[in-house]
């Protein structure tokens, strides 16, 4: 027994991937890349960045199955060729929502450096006028307006019912679950319509923040409900049990034991279906027409909200109107982004709780 | 004997009934839970009254055009000639190519952040994800008018061009022409761009729901074919796949049924043409939504009531799409509820 010898029994490191997987990975990308560069683009006629990368990606498939086969069987070769989809599609899917969000910001920075963007509203500014005139205030201000009324309904409501579904139950329980469920397929547009219909042509009731925040809230009622309904039902059955045990109420009980436990799910059901009704455009389209200066009346009067001025902006065609549209999108996205970090905060929150 | 006369008489006509208990709740209870019922009731009365609203309001219509409406493809009010054949194609056009982008993008990104993802990163992936669905759509329909579109096109013309042959990759222009603007307008605004755009909203509903459930594969299972040998595809092939059908097919539904009701990307893209057809590379479609984001506007109330028809139409068809998921997703082995 001599300590060479038990160096010598050291295991033996154990690596996911050889020197050989690699280069026949980078092998057969690299040459899919030559053959693919060559008919495409000398011997094809063909032409387009789009159809080179897919072209690319599956020459690289054949050429890494290929690689792989002249020294593995065929269900390696199976589970190599499929590992690379995988990766691929995810990789797809990661560069589009990239590419989204860096495309509206790197198009939509130059309007954002004028103050008075943040500051001013479109009044008397033509659309082609230069971007240290005008801004989207009252289109934020809108925004702010028609979102905060729709959360002031769904929050009680919502949540309210969400509530009776886990808590009180029963028959009629049963009924609200399956329409409330049902009525999260109503598409947005149609939510529009509706409150178009019945407000504003069957009651003249004049286009408005109001009606539009009602249209928000029609679509909103439901997902938030829902959303509720399932954070409520995760809590686990043993709490509430204790606390009837401890021969407290079954309102204390809710009140004190049930909501808090669920309050960070609560918080990012909230905060997510916020961010859908701040971005959704199309009941903002029918209900609150759109005005071009800041109203803070959301009862009288037109009243603009920034998806509503991102469409009309990118549909003028006019290039500096295009611009301050994606101005605009980047003040949505950011709000939105910073929405969702205030979700992920909270549901962390209860990670770290539990 | 003896001990039978020590014994206490028992009074027989006193049962040993256990003691009744009144389930009479305290005030505050009585009171929340007829509150929660009062909540749950307008809950009930606003959310069905949309649905009773809108099929009371699509009585007239279907009176006036009958079965006519569901075949006819014009739609001009000034005629008295609607129909919303060619409407319901074209948006089933659009949520179809949605669907065969999204479908398998989705699958491989759940795949990847449930089975291939380092540990560490799948928390960041699976909000990354949760962001995408977060993302408004019109920002979705930017990018896919100003960004994706020309090199889409490019894309069509290349499918038109050698696979043409296929019923629904013809298109009625010549791929050949001298002047290429030309021939790129011909592919452009079509259904097949504005169902890569819906695409994008739709994976990450698709892919959260099929994560969700591969996750939840058992991991004794897992570690069974692991240990017989067998390579990380085939354990995802016959353990995670099957354990997770129901997702697959309830996720892809529910895309489904968002990709059918998707307004504001569809309406930035394409320009609408009312003409039966399942070329979907070809410049010019329309869907419900569009139709409806077009034609409020100038509609007279007859007009407001077929728009509404065409919505009514719209919603039974995702509600059918949607239930039809829910029922899939439940009966699946996955989703059982929590109790400690």
């Amino acid at each position: 027994m001599s300590t060479a010898g038990l160096e010598v029994e050291r295991p033996r490191e154990l690596r996911p991937r050889t020197l050989d997987d690699v280069l026949s990975l980078l092998g057969a990308a690299v040459g899919a890349f030559a053959l693919v560069w060559l008919l495409y683009e000398w011997i094809l006629p063909l032409h387009g960045v789009l159809g080179f990368v897919i072209c690319w990606y599956l020459a690289f498939l054949g050429c890494y199955a290929v690689v792989t086969g002249a020294a593995n069987p065929r269900t390696v070769v199976l589970d190599r060729v499929i590992a690379a989809a995988v990766h691929a599609a995810a990789a797809v899917v990661g560069i589009a929502l990239l590419s989204t969000v860096a495309f509206i910001f790197l198009r939509g920075w130059r309007p954002l450096l004028h103050l008075n963007m943040f500051a001013d509203d479109m009044a008397g500014v033509r659309p082609q006028d230069p971007f240290n005139r005008g801004g989207v205030l009252h289109a934020i201000v809108g925004s702010l307006i028609e979102v905060g009324i729709a959360i002031a309904i769904t929050l009680p409501l919502g949540f309210g019912t969400a509530v009776f579904l886990t808590e009180v139950g029963g028959r009629l329980a049963r009924v609200v679950r399956t329409v409330v469920e049902a009525m999260t397929a109503l598409p947005s547009i149609v939510a529009g319509l509706f409150i178009y219909t019945l407000l504003i042509v069957t009651l003249h009731f004049p286009r408005s923040g109001f009606a539009a925040s009602l249209a928000i809230t029609v679509m909103m009622l439901p997902i938030a409900a829902r959303a509720a309904d399932v954070v409520l039902r995760v809590v686990p059955g043993g709490l509430r049990e204790a606390g009837l045990a401890l021969g407290a109420t079954h309102w204390r009980t809710v009140w004190h034991v049930v909501l808090p436990t669920a309050r960070p799910g609560l918080a990012t059901a909230l905060i997510l279906a916020v961010a859908r009704g701040v971005g959704e455009t199309a009941p903002v389209l029918l209900t609150s027409g759109a005005s071009t200066y800041l109203n803070g009346d959301p009862l009288h009067y037109t009243m603009n909200s920034l998806p509503l001025f991102i469409l009309s902006a990118v549909r003028s065609g006019e290039p500096a109107y295009v611009e301050r549209g994606f101005g605009a999108a980047s003040i949505l996205v950011a709000l939105v982004l910073l929405l969702f970090v205030a979700a992920r905060r909270l549901a962390r929150l209860k990670g770290r709780r539990s | 004997m003896l001990a039978a006369t020590d014994a206490a008489p028992v009074p027989t006509d006193v049962s040993d009934a256990p003691r009744q208990l009144a389930p009479s709740l305290a005030l505050t209870d009585r009171l929340f839970h007829n509150g929660a019922r009062v909540i749950g009731l307008t809950m009930l009365a606003i959310v069905g009254s949309i649905g009773v609203f809108l099929a009371i309001q699509s009585v007239p219509t279907l009176r006036h055009y009958g079965l006519r409406f569901f075949t006819e493809h014009e739609w001009q009010p000034r005629q008295d000639v609607l129909g919303i054949s060619a409407v319901l194609v074209g948006t089933l056009c659009v949520a179809l190519v949605a669907l065969t982008v999204a479908f398998p993008l989705a699958l491989g990104t759940a795949l990847f952040i449930s089975e291939y993802a380092p540990a560490r990163l799948r928390g960041t992936l699976v909000s990354l994800v949760d962001l995408m669905a977060a993302v408004p759509s019109i920002v979705y329909g930017m990018w896919g008018l100003f960004l994706l579109q020309p090199h889409a096109a490019e894309v069509a013309h290349w499918l038109h061009r050698n696979l043409g042959f296929l019923p629904f990759f013809a298109v009625h222009a010549d791929p050949d022409a001298p002047v290429w603007d030309w021939v790129q307008s011909q592919y452009t605004a079509s259904a097949f761009i504005a169902g890569l755009a819906v695409s994008m909203m739709v994976i990450p509903m698709a892919c959260a729901v099929m994560r969700e459930v591969f996750m939840q594969a058992p991991v004794g299972e897992r570690e069974a074919a692991l240990a017989l040998g067998s390579t990380k595809w085939g354990m995802i092939r016959t353990v995670v796949l099957p354990f997770g059908r129901g997702g697959i097919i309830g996720g892809t539904m529910l895309s489904l049924g968002r990709a059918l009701g998707e307004t504001i990307a569809v309406v930035l893209i394409i320009s609408p043409s009312f003409e039966i057809k399942a070329r979907i590379l070809e410049f010019g479609t329309t869907t419900v939504s569009s139709l409806i984001a077009g034609r409020f506007g100038e509609a007279s109330d007859a007009q407001l009531s077929a728009l509404l028809t065409a919505g009514f139409v719209l919603f039974l068809i995702t509600l059918l799409v949607n239930t039809l998921a829910s029922i899939v997703v439940n009966r699946s082995r996955s989703g059982a509820a929590t109790e400690i």
